[in-house]
């Protein structure tokens, strides 16, 4: 009988650990297989990423350049405005091609958030003024403000042949006029029948 | 002989349960990282492909450059040409 006991716990043992060990191995051979594919993922992710560093690699030097190169763009613009237009009618010409942007005021000014903008109509006037003094046809050159005409029609319209290229004006004494029309014009095209006839009439709907 | 089978019952009902509730958390978790892995990995590859056109970025940077150029010769002509603001 005691032989008996013996055994049936030594049996009951063994089928304990045999059962511990296959829990063991299911569990981590699962385990195995689910860290390979983690494996393989990653890989993928390196590689991915790999690509990604490379490519990007050069976009921080290149956008800087070309901030660099922007940044020097508008210094020069805001520059310019300022020197020709006076940093109030600068603003003021900001102001109005964008509203608001006179608050932010230019980059290289500081004091130029602190001007009051005049309005763009003041502005445009300016600037129509300086074209008046280039010498072209601008109708405020003779209506102008202040004293007689600032247009210099002599000098004015010589230097502003100097501008263009040496064809209309000196080289070819006649060049091929621009087409006549009117009802003068040496040419008539011919006329539609409908024009100058009575409207047709649609039927009357009754309801 | 009745500590054996005490040992036993522990090993069967004590001990059985516990690594096999611990090998299954380490296995869930295990397999919870897999698809993770995967999106990662698709994302990747999909950031990877966004990158193409960062080359672009060299035809943008001489552009720029023809830009400012063209900028700067006009601005040059217009400073030859108008009047300073202080000349009025």
């Amino acid at each position: 009988m005691v032989v008996f006991g013996v055994v049936a716990a030594g049996v009951v043992m063994v089928v304990a650990v045999v059962l511990i060990v296959l829990a063991l191995v299911y569990y981590l051979v699962s385990t195995i297989l689910a860290l390979r594919k983690i494996t393989a993922g990653l890989d993928e992710v390196i590689v991915g990423v790999g690509e990604i560093v490379e490519k990007s690699a050069p976009v921080n030097g290149v956008v800087n350049t070309i901030n660099s190169q922007l940044d020097a763009g508008v210094d020069a613009l805001e520059g310019l405005l300022v020197k020709k237009a006076g940093l109030r009618d600068a603003v003021g010409l900001i102001d109005g091609l964008y509203p608001g942007a006179a608050a932010a005021g230019l980059r290289n000014f500081p004091e130029s958030t602190e001007i009051d903008s005049p309005r763009i109509g003041e502005t445009y006037t300016r600037g129509t003024l300086q074209l008046a003094r280039l010498g072209r046809e601008a109708p405020i050159a003779a209506a102008s403000p202040g004293t007689g005409v600032l247009r210099n029609v002599e000098g004015g319209s010589l230097a502003a042949r100097g501008l263009y290229p040496d064809v209309r004006h000196e080289s070819p004494e006649n060049l091929p006029g621009s087409p006549a029309i009117g009802a003068d014009a040496p040419v008539q095209y011919e006329q539609r029948d409908d024009v100058g006839a009575p409207r047709k009439r649609l039927p009357v709907r009754r309801p | 002989m009745t500590l054996w089978w005490i040992g036993n019952l522990v090993l069967l009902l004590v001990v059985l349960p516990v690594v096999v509730y611990l090998l299954r958390g380490v296995l869930e978790a295990t397999e919870s990282i897999v698809p993770t892995t995967q999106k990662i990995a698709s994302v990747a590859a999909a950031g990877s492909r966004d990158l193409d056109a960062a080359a672009l970025l060299l035809t943008t940077q001489e552009q720029a450059k023809q830009t400012i150029a063209a900028v700067a010769d006009y601005g040059g002509s217009l400073d030859v040409i108008l009047d300073d603001a202080d000349a009025e």
